[in-house]
């Protein structure tokens, strides 16, 4: 009994052995390319810069305190970096405003496709899928040809005689706003998809047979049982669009930076390396922080509900 | 017809009216049910019994309010309910795959139906906790329907329609996806739901022991039709056709002619009284068939051909001079069986009334 309990962890142990032994090209991948460069980044942010760009020492904190803080450079006086506050929240505002752009266009979508008979469902998730087919930055381009003040909106809606003077869109947050929405859409899409076709629709006749109206079952069956989708799809569109970089670069014109726009400022033509990489850190610990309070606060309600 | 056959508009649960219903269109349109009328007392246990695809499913969607009729109405109650929604019935329904919602506990499924209709939260918690003492899952109330087994599944499914006290409570083959030992459990625990709450069942199946066990009356369908409607031993004693003989129980089906009342099998024999004239089908169930002895006075001569032990009884192949085969239940006897080798001569006699002839 004993030997042969004795043998089975050995079997257990070497199975575990050999499953670390699987695993490792992916985690020496991840150790070299992920982990490795964010040291590099965090130990940049705690330098001093370099004459013409780089990092120099002595080790400072100056480039921390640049996020928050800024010294006049005349009397020394200390005051809050508005500026930069304001990218950051333009970034968080934008980012939420997509996802939620994204999730109410998405979710009639995917429940659209969900319900189509099985042979239609590969066609139409192949055309949502189509536009990554072009780059981002053409794409990002052709939605400039749309709602620039010649483009394809404005003239449509002076010929309509809807307006007569066009709508300035380009260059504003709108046309950031337009731009993240058109090209994560099918982030959202696709993992609601997967969500959706999980579900049993038979659960939508039970409700609707238990008095529920169309919304309450929207609300009370639909949304709880796909929200492992909702989730994905959230996350999907959320953290790239906090780190967007083309769309508001192309659309939000040079004024309307968001973080990704900012750091790269500091990397190329600002030379401060230390604050592009303690904003880097920042915007990590952002997306960190709001994933914290997301698993923390769903965790709390599956113990409630 | 018994007082049964007919309720009263004031008994009336529910009703269809020369429903229709065609599914598709041009030359792919189905019938799926083709002119069914029917009347449900109030407090019935009514049951809808065919195999699948003769449309007793969908008169029961037909009756939630899934299906709406091609034409033809459905009443609850005596009041018009053919365009009303399902979530505007006082019909509630379980259904065959249970459709409990994975994402709420076995209390919070029950209470569904009650919060829907905006019930206090005092009286909802009071009714889920009856509910669940009354189907026996009060220590379940806070699991998840993927922790409960099927049987216990199909107990908050019930809980969960009844909980709102419908008028009718319709169930589709709800027991077909549980074992042989659980169904029975389940059948009588149904027939006790049923007495302890009053509500009128209509309830779906194609297990003819199922229908025959628990129904106040059946409805036998075929084909979108409903062929015969009558209390289970009506349906089986009197089948109004070779489909309900056939559907119902085991049965022999012999050829016959019908001379001024009696009936004479092409065999020779006269077996029994009958309306009707000229070449005719006769039913004769398997237990109205008793051996006798080869030369017994009034027998019909026959050559047993085999016989399969069942336990309670034997079933005996038998074949009769002309050719014609039928089956014969023997009871077991305590002191062992007659042996009945292949080739012995026995004389086969017809229980008094036990010959149905047939329309066809």
């Amino acid at each position: 009994m004993a030997m042969s309990s004795s043998a089975e962890t050995a079997a257990a142990r070497r199975r575990g052995r050999s499953g670390w032994l699987l695993s490792t090209p992916a985690l020496v991948l991840l150790l070299l390319g992920a982990a490795g460069p964010l040291l590099v980044v965090l130990a940049f942010s705690l330098l001093s810069k370099g004459e013409y760009g780089g990092v120099a020492l002595p080790v400072s904190g100056q480039a921390w305190f640049e996020i928050f803080f800024q010294r006049d450079i005349f009397d020394g006086t200390i005051s809050p970096a508005k500026a930069h506050l304001a990218i950051f929240w333009r970034s968080v505002w934008l980012s939420l405003a997509t996802t939620l752009i994204t999730f109410v266009l998405g979710l009639p979508t995917a429940w659209f496709i969900a319900t189509r008979p099985e042979r239609q469902r590969a066609l139409w998730l192949f055309l949502i899928t189509i536009p990554f087919w072009t780059n981002l930055l053409i794409r990002t381009f052709a939605i400039m040809e749309v709602i620039r003040n010649e483009g394809l909106l404005n003239t449509t809606l002076i010929a309509m005689g809807a307006i007569d003077q066009p709508l300035q869109i380009l260059f504003t947050d709108w046309a950031t706003l337009i731009g993240m929405a058109y090209v994560y859409l099918p982030l959202m899409v696709l993992p609601l998809y997967a969500a959706i076709d999980r579900f049993d629709m038979r659960l939508l006749e039970a409700g609707y047979d238990l008095y529920a109206s169309r919304w309450r079952l929207l609300r009370r069956v639909i949304l709880p049982i796909v929200r492992p989708g909702i989730v994905a799809g959230c996350i999907l569109v959320f953290i790239p669009s906090l780190g967007a970089y083309v769309t508001p670069r192309v659309l939000g014109g040079g004024t309307n930076m968001m973080v990704g726009n900012f750091i790269e400022l500091q990397f190329g033509q600002a030379r401060n390396w230390p604050l592009g990489a303690s904003l880097s850190m920042a915007l990590l610990i952002i997306v960190m922080v709001a994933l914290l309070v997301y698993v923390r606060a769903s965790a709390r309600e599956g113990r409630d509900g | 017809m018994t007082a049964m056959d007919q309720p009263s508009p004031a008994d009336q649960a529910i009703a269809a009216d020369h429903v229709i219903k065609r599914f598709g269109d041009g030359d792919s349109v189905v019938r799926a049910l083709d002119d069914v009328s029917v009347t449900i007392a109030k407090g019935e246990f009514f049951t809808l019994l065919g195999p699948s695809g003769c449309g007793k499913t969908t008169l029961l969607r037909c009756i939630a309010g899934f299906e709406t009729p091609t034409s033809g109405r459905i009443l609850l109650s005596g009041r018009d309910i053919t365009r009303e929604p399902p979530n505007r019935r006082r019909v509630n329904t379980v259904f065959q795959s249970y459709a409990l919602f994975p994402h709420l506990t076995v209390a919070q499924n029950v209470a569904f139906g009650l919060e829907m209709l905006g019930k206090p939260r005092a009286e909802v918690s009071r009714t889920v906790d009856r509910m669940l003492s009354l189907v026996r899952l009060d220590a379940f109330a806070a699991r998840r329907p993927d922790a409960l087994s099927g049987g216990q599944q199909q107990r908050v499914a019930l809980a969960r329609a009844l909980a709102t006290q419908p008028e009718v409570l319709l169930l589709d083959e709800p027991l077909s996806a549980l074992d042989l030992k659980l169904r029975k459990e389940m059948q009588s625990e149904l027939k006790r739901l049923q007495h302890e709450t009053g509500i009128t069942f209509v309830f779906v199946t194609h297990d003819q022991e199922e229908a025959l066990t628990m129904s106040d009356r059946i409805g036998v369908m075929s084909a979108g039709k409903l062929l015969q409607v009558g209390p289970p031993r009506e349906i089986y004693n009197r089948p109004v056709n070779r489909f309900v003989a056939d559907f119902i129980g085991e049965t022999n089906f012999l050829p016959a002619l019908v001379e001024d009342g009696q009936v004479r099998l092409t065999s020779g024999e006269v077996v029994g009284q009958g309306q009707g004239q000229g070449r005719v089908t006769v039913a004769i169930r398997p237990e109205q068939l008793h051996l006798a002895l080869p030369g017994d006075g009034g027998a019909i001569p026959a050559t047993v051909e085999g016989s399969t032990y069942l336990g309670t009884d034997s079933h005996v192949q038998l074949r009769l001079v002309d050719g014609s085969r039928l089956v014969a239940r023997v009871p077991s006897q305590p002191s062992g069986d007659l042996a009945l080798p292949a080739g012995t001569q026995v004389g086969l006699r017809v229980a008094p009334g036990a010959v149905q002839v047939l329309a066809d």
